[in-house]
C-alpha cells in the first residue's frame, strides 16, 4: 500500500509548500489545566470520593462496605480478578452466599452482576479510575456487569489529570472511567447504564 | 425573492422539533459556559493555546503524519492510507474480506459517516451495526444525525418509541429508561457476534501512537473488548504532537462539547491487546482517511481542519438553533458544517455555496470554539469564493442592492433620498412594494425614519 500513502503525503506536502512559515509549536503549562479545586487539595483520596461521588459513582473503603452494598442490591453472582480474589475471599465467605467466578465466560455475559478487577491508578480532581490491559484481568469482566468494582491503592491516585497523562502506562489498552456508563441522547434526559456499568465503585484497600 | 435554502428548509420545520433542537442547543451551551468558568480563570487563554497547537499541527502535517504512522507501527498497528471516501471503504472492506469477517460494530465517527461506510458494507453483504444509542436509532430509522455530539436531538421519545415497536425491540414504551435498557440487550449480543470493532479517533498522539477515544456510554470499550479487529478510520487532521498536549484538549473538549469535566471514558488505544488479556483484538488497523481534508488544507480557509468536532458552534448559532442540522445538507451542520462541508465537497462546491451565506457573522461560533477557530472569517471568504464560482444558489436571497449603491455613491442624491425618506413615516409599511421588503416586515416592526439625523449631529458638533 505504499503507493496510496505516497499518493496522499504528496497531496498533504503540494498543500503546504506554498505557506512562507509554519506555526510554531507552543509550550505551555501544565497548571493551567488544573482546576481550581485541585490547586492545593489536601488529600488525594478525599478530593476523589468527592469528585466521584459528583458523577454518580461510587467510592468505598472497605470490603464490608462492598459486601453490603451487594447485599443490599441482591448482586450474589460476579467476577473477582483471581489474583484479587485471595484477598477479598475471606469476607466474602465470611458473609456467605456469593457465587463468585473467577475466569469470565463472555458466552454467559449476563449471569454476572458485578465484576471486580484492578485498577492501575485514580485521578482525584476528575474522580475517574484507571483500567489497563496489564491491571485489568479481563476487559469484559470490567464492562459488562451492571457493577464494576475497581480496586485502587492509595499511593496510586493522581491529583489531576495532567499528571495522570505523564503518567500513562505503556499498555495498548488504557481505559480511564468516570462514573457510570451514560447518555442523555434521547430528549436529553440523563440514563444511566447504557451498554457499560450502571454502577461504577471505587475500592480503596490500602 | 428567493429563500436561502437553508431558511426554506427551516420554514418547513414541524415546531416541536424546532423546539427540541432550540432548547437541546441552548441547554448544552448553558453547561459548557458554566463549568468553563467556573473551573478555570481564564479559559479563554486555554482556547488560544489550543488553536495555536492545532494550528501548528495543520501546517506541519507533512512531517507529524509520517511521524504518527511510524510511532503507530511501532506499537503494532497496521497503518493504512486512503485518499477518497472510496478509497477508505475499500480499505475496511478489504481488511474484514481478508479475514472473512462478515460482522462488524461500529461506534461513533464522523468520517464514516462522510463515506457513508455503513450503506458500503451493507451493499457489500456485511452487517454493520451502530452502537452508539442515538447513532442505533437514525441507522434503524434510515434518518440522519442532525448534531454532530447529539445526533438524535431532533428526535422526541415518541417517535423512537415507534420505531423501536417498528423494528422488534418490544411493544410501544417511550420511557427514556426502557428504551436505554433494551437498546443495551440488543446490542450487547451484536457486540458478542461481531468479528470487527470500527471507531474513530478523537486524538491521535504524533510522539507515541496514541488513538484517543472519548465517549459516554461505553459503546467503543465494548466494540474493543468484545471483537478479534480494531478498524479505526482517522481523519488526518486528527493529530496531536506530543502525547502532554492531551491534557489540554481532554479539558477543553468535554466541557465544550457537552458540558462534562471529563467523558465518561477515555480510552488510550495503542495496539492489539497484550498477549495476557483475554478479550480484546488481537489484530489493529489505522486508516488514514484525506476526503477533501488536503484541498482544505491547500485553501484559504486552513483553519477549519483544528476542529475537534466538540459540537459548541452549534449549540451557540442562532442560525442552528432555528434550523436544525439536516438543514446544511451535508454531513457537518451548523458554523463548523458551513465552512467544512463545502470545502469538503471538492467538486460539488457550488451545490454548498450557499451554506457560508447562513450566517449572521454574529460571531459566538468563534467566542465558544475550543480551538478559536474564526469562523466568521472564513465564512466571509468562502462568500467571496462562492461569488467568483458564480454559484448560482450562493446569490439565493441576497437583496437587489443596485439602487442603493446607486444613492450611496452620489453625494446630492444622497441627501435628497434621506430628506425625502421622512415621508416614509406617513406611509403605511404595508403598501411598500418591495417583495423583500415584506418578508422583513412580517417578523419585524420598522423603526421611524431618522434619516439625516447623524449629518445634523455631525454640523452642529462642528460648530461648537
Ligand atoms: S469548529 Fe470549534 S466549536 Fe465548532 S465543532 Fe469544531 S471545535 Fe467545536
Amino acid at each position: 500500500m505504499s503507493s496510496a500513502r505516497d499518493t496522499l503525503l504528496a497531496r498533504v506536502k503540494a498543500a503546504l509548500a506554498p505557506l512562507p512559515e509554519r506555526a510554531p509549536l507552543p509550550d505551555w503549562e501544565r497548571e493551567l489545566v488544573v482546576m481550581r479545586e485541585a490547586r492545593g487539595a489536601v488529600d488525594a483520596w478525599t478530593l476523589f470520593s468527592a469528585r466521584l461521588a459528583g458523577v454518580n459513582g461510587t467510592p468505598l473503603t472497605s470490603v464490608a462496605e462492598l459486601i453490603a452494598l451487594l447485599t443490599k442490591s441482591d448482586w450474589r453472582r460476579g467476577y473477582c480478578d483471581p489474583a484479587l480474589w485471595a484477598e477479598l475471599r475471606p469476607a466474602f465467605d465470611a458473609a456467605g452466599g456469593f457465587t463468585v467466578e473467577t475466569t469470565f465466560d463472555r458466552a454467559r455475559v449476563d449471569d454476572y452482576q458485578f465484576g471486580i478487577t484492578a485498577a492501575v491508578g485514580a485521578i482525584a480532581e476528575t474522580g475517574t479510575v484507571v483500567l489497563s490491559d496489564a491491571a485489568t484481568s479481563s476487559r469484559l469482566a470490567a464492562l459488562a456487569p451492571w457493577t464494576h468494582i475497581a480496586v485502587l491503592r492509595r499511593a496510586q491516585i493522581h491529583l489531576d489529570l495532567p499528571a495522570a497523562i505523564a503518567a500513562l502506562p505503556k499498555d495498548p489498552n488504557v481505559v480511564w472511567c468516570t462514573g457510570p456508563s451514560k447518555t442523555a441522547d434521547v430528549e436529553g434526559i440523563l440514563i444511566e447504564g447504557v451498554h457499560g456499568p450502571g454502577i461504577q465503585v471505587a475500592l480503596l484497600l490500602g | 425573492m428567493a429563500l436561502q435554502q437553508i431558511d426554506q428548509f427551516a420554514a418547513k420545520l414541524r415546531p416541536d422539533t424546532r423546539a427540541a433542537v432550540y432548547d437541546g442547543s441552548k441547554k448544552g451551551h448553558e453547561k459548557r459556559t458554566a463549568v468553563l468558568f467556573d473551573h478555570y480563570p481564564d479559559p479563554d487563554h486555554l482556547r488560544r493555546l489550543a488553536g495555536n497547537i492545532k494550528q501548528h499541527v495543520v501546517e506541519n502535517l507533512d512531517t507529524l503524519l509520517p511521524a504518527a504512522a511510524a510511532a503507530l507501527e511501532r506499537n503494532g498497528v497496521k497503518v493504512h492510507w486512503a485518499s477518497t471516501a472510496e478509497e477508505a471503504n475499500a480499505a475496511v472492506l478489504a481488511i474484514m474480506q481478508a479475514r472473512g469477517a462478515k460482522k462488524m460494530v461500529k461506534a461513533k465517527t464522523m468520517v464514516s459517516e462522510e463515506t457513508h461506510l455503513a450503506d458500503y458494507l451493507g451493499k457489500n453483504g456485511v452487517e454493520c451495526v451502530e452502537t452508539d444509542l442515538g447513532e442505533f436509532i437514525i441507522q434503524i430509522d434510515g434518518d440522519h444525525p442532525s448534531h454532530i455530539v447529539k445526533p438524535i436531538i431532533h428526535k422526541n421519545r415518541r417517535e423512537i418509541a415507534t420505531s423501536f415497536e417498528k423494528h422488534g425491540l418490544g411493544a410501544y414504551n417511550d420511557d427514556p429508561q426502557t428504551i436505554t435498557r433494551r437498546a443495551r440487550a440488543h446490542l450487547r449480543r451484536k457486540y458478542l457476534e461481531a468479528d470487527v470493532g470500527l471507531t474513530g479517533a478523537n486524538f491521535v498522539t504524533a510522539d507515541t501512537g496514541r488513538l484517543v477515544l472519548v465517549t459516554n456510554e461505553g459503546n467503543s470499550r465494548f466494540c474493543l473488548a468484545a471483537t478479534k479487529c480494531h478498524i479505526a478510520m482517522v481523519g488526518i487532521e486528527k493529530l496531536l504532537p506530543r502525547e502532554t498536549d492531551l491534557g489540554l484538549y481532554l479539558n477543553l473538549l468535554a466541557r465544550s462539547g457537552t458540558g462534562q469535566q471529563l467523558t465518561v471514558y477515555t480510552e488510550f488505544i495503542s495496539g492489539p491487546r497484550s498477549p495476557a488479556q483475554p478479550d480484546g483484538p488481537e489484530e489493529m488497523h489505522v486508516i488514514f482517511v484525506d476526503n477533501g481534508r488536503t484541498e482544505a488544507l491547500a485553501s484559504e480557509c486552513r483553519e477549519i481542519l483544528r476542529c475537534i468536532r466538540c459540537g459548541a458552534c452549534l449549540n451557540v448559532c442562532p442560525v442552528y438553533r432555528q434550523a436544525s442540522g439536516h438543514a446544511y445538507r451535508s454531513v457537518y451542520p451548523g458554523p463548523v458544517g458551513a465552512v467544512l462541508s463545502p470545502l469538503l465537497a471538492g467538486e460539488r462546491f457550488p451545490e454548498l455555496a450557499d451554506l457560508p451565506k447562513a450566517s449572521s457573522l454574529c460571531g459566538a461560533c468563534n467566542e465558544v470554539c475550543p480551538v478559536n477557530i474564526p469562523i466568521p472569517d472564513l465564512l466571509l471568504r468562502l462568500r467571496a469564493r462562492g461569488k467568483e464560482a458564480g454559484a448560482k444558489n450562493a446569490a439565493a436571497g441576497t437583496p437587489p442592492m443596485g439602487a442603493w449603491s446607486l444613492l450611496a455613491t452620489q453625494p446630492f442624491a444622497w441627501r435628497t433620498s434621506l430628506t425625502a425618506g421622512h415621508t416614509l413615516n406617513y406611509v403605511p409599511k404595508s403598501l411598500i412594494p418591495v417583495p423583500p421588503m415584506q418578508t422583513w416586515l412580517r417578523d419585524r416592526t420598522l423603526p421611524a425614519w431618522r434619516g439625516g439625523a447623524f449629518r445634523k449631529w455631525m454640523k452642529d458638533r462642528a460648530k461648537k
